[in-house]
């Protein structure tokens, strides 16, 4: 029997009797004509169009960040048996768990007190209460993680409060750790939360713990969605023959083994390691924007030496092993000097495609930064550089990192700017790659400049986030992925040419 | 009573067992075995009322009826998020609304546009920002049709007024400014969204379009958000069988074709959940009639080809008997190609708008079997047009709980289920044949005579993928 061959959505509309339909279609829809659209899309691309852009101060257009409770179910999850639970209106946690799953290719837990009309008229008391019941009862938690949505926000839902009554009327044990973060969205953004959030439980559990020196450190990965980083940390620490607790570790929540079973709970930071991180000889954050309260409390309230080492580059690797080796007194093994060894040799193979190169980036603060650092380290030059969620600090330490290179000097940093900004400077002023998110895409199919997806979401691309990318190895699959890249484009543009080289 | 719903009652009662009383009560009250005949009433479910707390519903909210399913589609209107930055950001393109036209400069649909809410928002209200921010975008997309506004939360919570910014700046564009009160603590789901955003469809845009000519034939396609190119498969045979489309909408709509939609002679609607509100505005206020149709699977496909040329003359019917003709070998060509291997094969649904229902038939035409199929925002003329459409004793749920849903799994054992983003992942870890139903795994599309073999297709994978035999499981 000869099979039928099926054509989907991808060949389907390329059909004439499709694109006829198209043709057809449009005397119902009142088109503009297809010269004025043309005049529009041109002027788009003009001086006069970017600086009409940058002028709007009200709306923004395909921003590159999230809200802050996304951050928090995030952190919460990485604690074993934590169950994040959202004060609020239901939708919130749904997007939630539904914009984490599209990510991670993961299912992800998480709770809402479904608040509705009457509890913006009396309150979230009885949400919250009935919540915590509910979900005590039917998925046993070890602990459970309180955050909050806008709504609980603009109405004023007191949280401590809130548990308080819980605790009292018996709705959950006593024992039963409650930290809880108020989470608004209309303040910063997801690595906000993240860092309100991993305040919020570090100030529970450690309450009444502070004892004896644990000689351990504890390190925080910050709102770190690369899951090989949370594996190449442990990996590194254990050649390092450092203790250590990690805090947060959602390394098991977002890449579980496939074993045929389900589990609710399938790892993260256990409870008790989690309570004796206060007494840590120090605590190390791999990321620096989605931690600053956290590590200021760490600081103040626990006395402990904090330093903040985003690990993603050579030098910025070299500067980790080097303050750790300090901290913990341990040297740094032979074997890790010969993964730097083989990720400089890689970069020094591939730097003829790297450099000279102009880039564009967008992103999470941490990892622009990191990008930025590595991109400059192999000759690349960044050029513009948009961060949605970045603050002033952020934006000083970006300047101060091209400052320090001459592969720096043509780079503008843009905080609170979005991606359609981005598209106007990539078309007054263009460049050979773009950096981001799989949203960017976008930017491609307008400007044509190919995309490198490096940071939060990737949604189109599968298992990219199960590669590191901190590290001496992080900074090998960074470079793999960057050089390749420029040589997938390379070809694709000289396939009709002499240069369709074949050894590179 | 049969045993068969018996079997089924009495594990519903074992899974009840783990809730605390109060909520044990309330869920009894939305999961139910199936009587295809009506007659035994503990078999109905209770439906489209509040989620309890803390029991990890699967739904959304108002703003994801109204931004994600209908206003989000309309592919010449800007669509706002008004609020904080999240809800536009989860909701950014993920439903897959297809669309022809160049985005950013005459459509809009892959874009997310926020007001982005700042702490002096909540404090000082959004209203003169929100003005602000509608010049700033007629400015930027100078061919723009119309500028959607759809509330978040702290919209209706800080008591702002959009409304009245929308009928300022309406007079000066001279294009519809919708102001869409979706708030997600409004209502119980998605539902009340839709509701709210057909009732600002009828009063900003409805009865507005400009449409030169009319004939006898004049059909409007509703509720279809054309997942994968859905309306674009179903305005196929539409088309073929001699009726005109006049209006298909949201799916690649404009604001015109809304506008014009009130011209149509006949109102032909596939998700009555979404949309069924405007078409009985329209049957009252101009007399226009409706229907309902299902073009999933040939078998309802063909059925509902002969019920719409029913309402035409001679000529049509002609036509659809001809239009039948043409693709019933091939369709059948695609049953002989898939059926025997999915024969027997039992399907656990759970999912939204027409789909518990729709579905099942083209699970049928493959020989497959919904053994249990639920809504998330269903509403009880929803469960009674899903009742006889299943056997007795299946079970039926609404809204029901990620708890509820691996127990019913457990138990029932289905060779493969089909919901939502959100359950996928639980099911690859339990080493379950899974599909996405709702914007059909980054497939389709599975409407009409194009989509079934993709449908086909997709089933075929899910269920005889060699990946599933590779888990090794823990003896």
């Amino acid at each position: 029997m000869s099979t039928i061959k099926i054509k989907d959505h991808c060949d389907l509309f390329l059909e004439p009797e499709y694109q006829a339909q198209f043709e057809r279609k449009k005397e119902f829809e009142n088109p503009w004509p297809a010269d004025k659209v043309k005049e529009v899309s041109e002027w788009t691309k003009t001086e006069e169009y970017k600086e009409l852009n940058f002028a709007r101060q009200n709306i923004k257009i395909n921003p590159a960040k999230a809200c802050q409770p996304l951050g928090a179910v995030f952190c919460a999850s990485g604690f074993d048996g934590s169950m994040p639970f959202v004060q609020g209106a239901q939708g919130c946690v749904a997007y939630f768990r539904s914009h984490l799953s599209r990510h991670f290719k993961e299912p992800f837990a998480a709770i809402s007190t479904s608040m509705t009309e009457d509890a913006a008229v009396f309150g979230g008391l009885n949400n919250m209460l009935e919540g915590l019941e509910n979900t005590y009862a039917l998925y046993k938690p070890k602990m459970i993680a309180v955050s909050t949505t806008c709504m609980a926000e603009v109405i004023g839902d007191d949280l401590n409060s809130y548990i308080k009554t819980a605790r009292e009327k018996g709705v959950i044990p006593q024992e039963l750790p409650v930290p809880f973060a108020h989470t608004p969205s209309f303040v910063g953004s997801h690595i906000v939360g993240y860092d309100n959030m991993l305040k919020g439980i570090l100030k529970t559990l450690s309450e009444g713990k502070k004892g004896e020196s644990n000689g351990k450190i504890n390190i925080i990965p910050g709102f770190d969605t690369y899951t090989g980083n949370y594996h190449e940390i442990k990996r590194l620490m254990a050649m390092m023959g450092v203790e250590f607790t990690l805090l947060a570790d959602v390394s098991e929540t977002f890449d579980s083994p496939n074993t045929g079973e389900y589990k609710l709970y399938p790892g993260g930071t256990p409870i008790p390691e989690a309570m004796d991180a206060v007494n840590a000889i120090g605590t190390i954050a791999l990321q620096k924007y989605s931690t600053v309260k956290t590590m200021d409390y760490i600081q103040k309230e626990w006395g402990q030496k904090t330093l903040t080492l985003s690990p993603i580059g050579i030098r910025n690797t070299d500067a980790f092993f080097e303050e750790l080796s300090k901290l913990t007194g341990k040297p740094v093994p032979a074997a890790i000097e010969a993964e730097r060894g083989r990720a400089v040799d890689a970069m020094v193979d591939s730097h003829p495609y790297v450099h000279g190169k102009r880039f564009a980036l967008v992103g999470d603060p941490d990892i622009l930064l990191g990008m930025m650092s590595l991109i400059m380290e192999m000759g690349g030059e960044p050029v513009h550089i948009i961060c949605t969620n970045g603050d002033k600090h952020f934006e000083a330490e970006a300047n101060e990192l091209l400052a320090s290179s001459p592969f720096g000097v043509n780079g503008k940093v843009y905080t609170g700017k979005d991606m359609w900004h981005m598209r106007s400077l990539l078309f007054t002023e263009p460049v050979d790659i773009l950096i981001g998110n799989s949203y960017a895409k976008f930017l491609t199919r307008d400007t044509g400049t190919p995309l490198i997806r490096i940071g939060f979401p990737l949604f189109d691309r599968h298992h990219l986030h199960r590669y590191p990318v901190i590290g001496y190895q992080g900074a090998l699959n960074l470079v793999t992925l960057i050089v390749n890249n420029v040589l997938d484009e390379m070809d694709r543009k000289t396939m009709d040419t002499t240069s369709f080289d074949v050894i590179r | 009573m049969s045993t068969a719903i018996k079997d089924t009652q009495k594990m519903i009662e074992e899974i009840l067992d783990a809730y605390p009383e109060k909520s044990k009560k309330d869920r009894a009250k939305h999961l139910a075995a199936n009587d295809p005949s009506g007659q035994c009433s503990a078999c109905q479910v209770k439906s489209n009322v509040k989620s309890r707390p803390g029991v990890m519903t699967v739904r959304g909210c108002a703003y994801a009826g109204a931004k994600g399913v209908v206003w989000g589609p309309v592919k010449d209107q800007i669509t706002i998020s008004h609020g904080p930055v999240g809800c536009g950001q989860y909701s950014w393109w993920s439903r897959r609304n297809y669309y022809n036209g160049q985005t950013g400069i005459d459509t809009f649909g892959t874009m997310h546009i926020t007001t982005d809410f700042q702490e002096k928002n909540i404090v000082y209200g959004g209203d003169k920002g929100l003005d602000l921010a509608l010049h700033e975008l007629k400015g930027l997309f100078p061919l723009a049709n119309g500028i959607g506004i759809l509330s978040e939360c702290p919209v209706g919570l800080i008591g702002d007024d959009i409304e009245a910014v929308s009928k300022r700046v309406e007079k000066e564009f001279k294009y519809p400014i919708v102001p869409v009160r979706c708030e997600g603590f409004r209502g119980v789901s998605q539902s009340l969204g839709h509701h709210i955003a057909n009732d600002t469809i009828k009063d900003y845009v409805l009865g507005k379009g400009k449409l030169e000519t009319s004939t006898p034939y004049d059909v409007a396609l509703i509720g279809d958000y054309n997942i994968g190119g859905d309306a674009w498969a179903s305005r196929k045979i539409l088309e073929e069988m001699g009726l005109r489309v006049i209006s298909q909408y949201t799916g690649d709509a404009t604001i015109n074709e809304i506008g014009i939609a009130t011209k149509a002679k006949l109102n032909l609607i596939h998700c009555y959940r979404s949309m069924n509100y405007i078409c009985r505005h329209m049957e009252e206020e101009y007399g226009i009639p409706w229907m309902e149709f299902n073009f999933f699977g040939p078998t309802k496909t063909y059925d509902s080809i002969r019920k719409i040329a029913a309402k035409f003359d001679e000529k049509i019917q002609k036509n659809a008997e001809a239009v039948i003709a043409k693709y019933k070998p091939v369709m059948d060509k695609i049953i002989e190609q898939y059926r025997a291997k999915l024969e027997g094969k039992k399907v656990m649904l759970y999912v939204g708008g027409l789909r518990p229902r729709h579905t099942i038939g083209a699970y049928e035409d493959l020989g497959m079997e919904v053994v249990a199929s639920g809504y998330e925002f269903g509403h009880s003329d929803d469960y009674k047009r899903t009742y006889p459409e299943m056997k007795e004793g299946a079970v039926i749920m609404d809204d029901a709980t990620l708890y509820e849903l691996e127990e019913f799994t457990r138990r029932l054992k289905p060779d493969m289920v089909g919901s939502g983003i959100k359950e996928k992942y639980s099911y690859h870890k339990l080493g379950v044949p899974f599909r996405q139903m709702h914007s059909w795994d980054y497939s389709g599309p599975y409407h009409g005579f194009d989509g079934f073999p993709v449908f086909a297709r997709d089933m075929d994978m899910t269920v005889n993928s060699p990946t599933w035999s590779l888990i090794r499981r823990k003896k």
